[in-house]
Formats: structure tokens, C-alpha cells, sequence
């Protein structure tokens, strides 16, 4: 209660409260969010069940248009599935991989900046040439290796059970070292600080006063590139699911549904790209512009706490 | 000397810090040879002395002299690179961390900056609790409640702001709290780095005012490094005077102020207006303070020295323990010809 009270009268809701551009978007952001998780709640039809969906339906136009149905509000895909419904789920899609896959960068990522900087020598040096090779070899390499290897190995249809995990691990394994970086900067600053000697003093052990001591305070900037690297992550997988190495599109991202409508667009059905393409640029902007407002608010030298 | 009477006693104490950076760095070609050249800062040289059970040993010296190393290393915050720390007796400057845990209990330190010194992410009642739960893991919650709410009585905190964080305090409250932090473990020993230099003048004698009664009423024994001579005069009992991590001269405040021994202490002893005294005439001295990093021979004052002499140059003076107790390291006041 008094963490709330605490809370509704900081400078940190004050000035969220006071900038149109960070209410909108984190209010956009939310519901895109609830709406995603709350798909099969919403959602008028299930696009993974197959026993509903009708060849026949395919390639419907939005219900506005000539040809439209009212059953489907945006159309149908070439499937004949409803193309709002499995444009929510393949927003929950997006969401949960890239969700997962910054949470693995992050955690990778701040673990290994935060004993790299606060042990140094060696370690620091081992871990940061790992980072450095890390950065310097593109995610999209990676990826077409690692699911060419994956689909040989186990097949085709175990590659498409296994797609989600596999992508939260190759989106995060590409980008922690910017984590892992930033926190490493944080510790610099932060070890030789007195209350870490004050811990030290009292006998604390290492992981004591790297985790309980150190690392709430490098939490910030954390913070910010997070958000960015939610964008990110998500544009990866779309970009990844694009080129038809993510998402099958028996379950799709919105990636996937991209690139399925996309060889349509010249023969007239050009909504089962533009909409999810529509989808994926909100909800990617409306995450940048929160993240820049949080950048700022968060700033070091403007913070008052 | 009885180590065993002693608090704590150090011997031939050595730091040094390498500040050569990587190996790259370190490389530098001279007449077509590749030499590797180290930059090595000399911080704390060669420096011995113990401390008495209660009483108040005050290291003085300009900034730069090593005063904060020397207490960190005493701590083993730094490890050094030769030389002795006992504590009553035991030696604990090659302790693991583990070894050291029934020392940290006896021993705290109290910092210069009380807005670095404090986690800014806990609140007060954190800051203060963990010390005592982690070296006593089976205390009751309740029993923690309470020694936090004494002990911040004791150095003037109301208990009731206990959950605030750092930043809505003072600049005087929280040395207070670092005090209490300190206070926390009961301890015997208390190395106080600079406490007071970061305060408003009119705060500093009342954080002075409260190291005094907490020493009083708990029988703590401190090491208090200032640069400050006159409150060195008010709280001490024995001082020792730095310089380029060295000392100079170790004696007891009245013995220091009224008969300084070693001609760095005379100049920097000339330098305080005393009131009801004769004051001595302003010695003023010429030169530069060498830097740590190129650490002159022989005795590290010659260059400043106005007594200097040949043997100044190429010997290392050796502290010696003068019929009044002083100890003092000058070739001078060795051979009697310096009083
Ligand atoms: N961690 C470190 N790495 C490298 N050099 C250091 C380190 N700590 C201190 N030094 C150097 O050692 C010397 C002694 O520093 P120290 O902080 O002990 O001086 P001090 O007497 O406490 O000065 P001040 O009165 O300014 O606090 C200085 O030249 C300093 O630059
Ligand atoms: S040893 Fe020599 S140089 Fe050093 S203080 Fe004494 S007289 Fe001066
Ligand atoms: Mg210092």
C-alpha cells in the first residue's frame, strides 16, 4: 500500500501523466496487448481448428467491400480463415516471441555483464570478446543455419511443433550482448562506489552485493532498451517468419501472415497483407515511442526519484 | 611490541596499485628493444603502527598521501602486497573472505560521501537490518525491529522514518545512518574515512559530537582519517601524520602539537593559527609533492626538506621510537641534530 502510495506521487507518473505522446501510446500498447492474450475470449473464430475452417471461404474481402460477408469483418485469408481472428492470434504470437525472447536476452545478458563488470580482468576480457563476436555475426545467418540444421535433423513437422521456442532462442541469443553491454557500463560506474564497500565491509559475498546491491541499481537503462528491444525482437520474427523461417503458417505470426499474403497483393487480395502489416507497425511504434518517453524520464541527470 | 594488547597492529604495510592498463598499453619500443614498462602507484609504503583499545588514532596528511588506502587495506578491502594486520594478536591480512567473517563483525568503517555510501534502491530499515540478519541468521524478526529502532535512536534518527529511502534525507542524517549501519554489528572498531570533510560546517560538530558519545558509551576504538588538523586536536588521542605514503611521525596529540619532531610536521603543524600560543614562525615549503608513481629516494621529503643532506637522498629513514614515546622517521632527529 505505502509502495502505492509512494508511487502515485512520483515525478515518474507526474510527467507520464503530463505527456499525451507516452499516454497514448502506452494506452495503445495495452490494449493491443489484452487483446492479443484475450484472443480465444474475442476472437469470432478459432483459426487453429481446422474442422471450422472452409476452403470455400477463402480470400473473402473485408465485409465493407462488394463480395464481403458480415461473418467476416477483414475477410478471409487464402485459406478461407477469418483474417481478424487470426490476425489476434498471430498478434499473441508476436507478442509471446518476442516477450521470450528478450526476456532470454536479458537474462543472458545481465548475468554476464554483471560478473563481467564487477570481476574484471579475465572474465571481463573472455566475456566481451564472446560479446563482440557475438554482435558481429548477423542474427539472420544464425537463424537460416540453425533451422536449416533443425529441419534436417528432426523434420519438417517437428521443426513447425518446435518453431516458438526456437525463435525466442535465436532472436535472444542474437542480441544479448546489448544487455550485456549496457549493465557491464552500469557496474563500472557503480563498484566503486562506497555502499558497495560498505557491503563489503559488512562481509556480504560476491552474489550478495552483485545481485542484491549492484544490480537494482543498473536497473535503469535496462529499462529503456528493453522496450526498444520488445520492438525489435518482434520485427525480427517477422521479418524471420517473412522469409519463411519462423512461424509455419498453419500458426502464424503476424510475420508469417505477411508473407503468406503477400504473392495476393497483385491478384486483389492485398488485405491479408496490409492488415497485419498495419498491426505490426502500430504495435511496434507505439512500443519505440514509449520506450523514448521512458528514455528521457529516466535520465540520470533529469531523475529526481 | 605485544601484539596481543594492541587492537590492531600493522606492520612494514605495503600497497601498491598497477594502473598500466592492458598489455598494449604497457609496450613501448626504446632503442629498438620492445621494453614492457609497468606505472605502478606506490600508495602505502613501508608503514607500521598499532592502535590501543579505545583510544582515537587520527591519520593525517594532504590528499594523496594514502590515508584512504591505508584504512582500506587494514579492512582488506584492498589485499597488500606485503606487510602484516593483526587484530589482537591474529593475523587477518591473508584471510579468505570466509576466515574474515568473525572479523567483519568487529570491525566497520564509516565513509566519506554520505550520498555514495548509501544503497540508493533500499530503504532505511533494509540498510540497517542486513548486516545484523546476515551475521546472525537465526535472529528473530521482531529482535531486528528493535536493535534497528535503538540503534538509529542512538545516532539521532527518529525510528519512524525507517522506511524512507537515502535520497529524502539530509546530507548530516545520512552520515548518521552510515554511522548506524556501522553500529549495527557491535562493534569494537570503527575506521572513519574522512566523516565529516563532505558536511556543512555546522553539521560536522554535531557528527563529531556523536562519534565521541557513541565511543563513550560502547568503548569503540577508531581510526579517523581527516585532513582537518583542528578537529584532530578535539577528538584524537594519538596521531599519525602521513606523507606520500609514508609516516612521518606517530605521537600523542599533545606531544605532536606542542613539540612536532619531523620537519613535515613542523611545516604543516606552522600552518594552523593556535590562539594563546606563540606561534611559530609560518615554515613555508618549497617544491612539489612527488607523485606516487615516481617515488623520490631515500627519505620521500628530501625534495621539500629544508634539513636535508646527503643521506636524506639515497637512505630511507627508519621509524624510530623517541624517550617521549613519539615515533618519528628522519635521519635528523635520529642523529640528534634536530630538535
Ligand atoms: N583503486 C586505485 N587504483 C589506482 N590508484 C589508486 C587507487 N586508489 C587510490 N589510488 C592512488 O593512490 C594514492 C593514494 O590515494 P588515497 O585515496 O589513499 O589518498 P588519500 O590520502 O585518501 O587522499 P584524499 O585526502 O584525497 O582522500 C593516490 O595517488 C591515488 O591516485
Ligand atoms: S630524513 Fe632528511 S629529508 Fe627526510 S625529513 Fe628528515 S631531514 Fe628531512
Ligand atoms: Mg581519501
Amino acid at each position: 500500500m505505502k509502495r502505492w502510495q509512494r508511487f502515485k506521487s512520483s515525478y515518474f507518473l507526474y510527467s507520464f501523466r503530463r505527456d499525451p505522446v507516452a499516454v497514448s501510446s502506452f494506452t495503445v500498447f495495452f490494449l493491443l496487448v489484452a487483446v492479443a492474450f484475450l484472443a480465444p475470449v474475442i476472437a469470432p473464430f478459432n483459426p487453429y481448428d481446422t474442422t471450422i475452417i472452409d476452403i470455400m471461404d477463402a480470400e473473402i474481402a473485408p465485409s465493407w467491400m462488394e463480395g464481403g460477408e458480415d461473418r467476416f469483418w477483414l475477410g478471409t485469408d487464402i485459406q478461407g480463415r477469418d483474417l481478424f481472428s487470426t490476425m489476434l492470434y498471430g498478434l499473441r504470437t508476436s507478442v509471446i516471441i518476442g516477450l521470450g525472447a528478450v526476456i532470454f536476452q536479458a537474462i543472458l545478458g545481465i548475468s554476464v555483464g554483471l560478473t563481467s563488470g564487477y570481476l574484471g580482468g579475465r572474465i571481463d576480457a573472455f566475456f566481451m570478446r564472446i560479446a563482440d563476436i557475438q554482435f558481429s555475426i548477423p542474427y539472420l545467418i544464425v537463424a537460416i543455419i540453425t533451422s536449416a540444421i533443425f529441419q534436417l535433423a528432426f523434420g519438417v513437422g517437428r521443426f513447425e511443433q518446435m518453431a516458438m521456442p526456437l525463435l525466442i532462442v535465436i532472436i535472444g541469443m542474437s542480441e544479448w550482448p546489448k544487455y550485456a553491454r549496457t549493465v557491464r557500463a552500469s557496474v563500472l560506474g557503480e563498484k566503486n562506489k562506497e555502499y558497495v564497500e560498505a557491503a563489503r565491509v559488512i562481509g556480504l559475498n560476491r552474489r550478495i552485493i552483485m545481485f542484491r546491491h549492484i544490480l537494482p541499481n543498473t536497473l535503469t537503462p535496462v529499462l529503456v532498451i528493453s522496450t526498444i528491444q520488445v520492438a525489435q525482437a518482434v520485427m525480427s520474427e517477422a521479418a524471420l517468419s517473412f522469409l519463411g523461417l519462423g512461424m509455419p503458417i498453419t500458426k502464424p505470426s503476424l510475420g508469417s501472415l505477411i508473407n503468406a499474403g503477400f504473392e495476393y497483393v497483385f491478384s486483389g487480395s492485398w488485405w491479408i497483407t496490409f492488415f497485419p502489416g498495419i498491426l505490426l507497425v502500430v504495435f511496434t511504434l507505439v512500443i519505440i515511442l514509449f520506450g523514448d518517453w521512458l528514455r528521457d524520464v529516466l535520465n540520470p541527470k533529469l531523475y529526481k526519484g | 611490541m605485544d601484539k596481543s594488547n594492541h587492537l590492531l597492529t600493522i606492520e612494514n604495510l605495503v600497497k601498491h596499485f598497477d594502473i598500466s592498463g592492458g598489455l598494449l598499453d604497457q609496450l613501448s619500443i626504446e632503442k629498438g628493444r620492445v621494453k614492457r614498462h609497468r606505472t605502478i602507484v606506490k600508495a602505502v609504503n613501508d608503514v607500521s603502527l598499532f592502535i590501543k583499545p579505545g583510544e582515537t588514532l587520527s591519520v593525517v596528511g594532504e590528499s594523496g598521501c594514502g590515508k584512504s588506502t591505508l584504512a582500506r587495506t587494514i579492512l582488506g578491502l584492498y589485499p597488500p602486497e606485503s606487510g602484516q594486520v593483526f587484530y589482537r594478536g591474529d593475523r587477518i591480512d591473508h584471510l579468505s573472505s570466509q576466515q574474515m567473517l568473525p572479523y567483519r563483525t568487529k570491525m566497520q568503517m564509516i565513509f566519506q560521501d554520505p550520498y555514495a555510501s548509501l544503497n540508493p534502491r533500499m530503504n532505511v530499515e533494509r540498510i540497517l537490518e542486513e548486516p545484523v540478519i546476515f551475521h546472525n541468521k537465526s535472529i528473530r524478526s521482531d529482535e531486528v525491529t528493535e536493535k534497528v529502532a535503538e540503534v538509529m535512536d542512538l545516532v539521532g534518527v527518529d525510528p519512524k522514518w525507517s522506511d524512507r529511502y537515502p535520497h529524502e534525507f539530509s546530507g548530516g542524517q545520512r552520515q548518521r545512518i552510515s554511522i548506524a549501519r556501522a553500529l549495527m554489528v557491535d562493534p569494537e572498531f570503527i575506521v572513519a574515512d574522512e566523516p565529516v570533510s563532505a558536511l556543512d560546517v555546522s553539521i560536522q560538530a554535531q557528527i563529531l559530537n556523536l562519534l565521541m558519545d557513541a565511543q563513550e558509551k560502547r568503548g569503540l576504538t577508531y581510526l579517523l582519517i581527516t585532513h582537518d588538523l583542528s578537529v584532530v586536536e578535539h577528538v584524537s588521542t594519538r596521531v599519525a601524520v602521513m606523507y606520500l605514503g609514508c609516516l612521518c611521525e606517530l605521537a600523542t596529540v599533545k606531544e605532536l602539537y606542542n613539540s612536532p619532531r619531523h620537519p613535515y610536521t613542523k611545516a604543516l603543524l606552522s600552518a594552523i593559527p593556535r590562539l594563546g600560543v606563540r606561534q611559530p614562525k609560518h615554515i613555508r615549503l618549497k617544491g612539489e609533492v612527488p607523485t606516487p608513481i615516481n617515488l623520490p629516494p631515500g627519505c620521500v621529503f628530501h625534495n621539500r626538506c629544508t634539513y636535508a643532506d646527503d643521506r636524506c637522498i639515497v637512505e630511507v629513514p627508519k621509524l624510530l621510537e623517541l624517550p617521549s614515546g613519539t615515533f618519528v622517521a628522519c635521519h635528523r632527529v635520529e642523529e640528534g641534530r634536530l630538535d
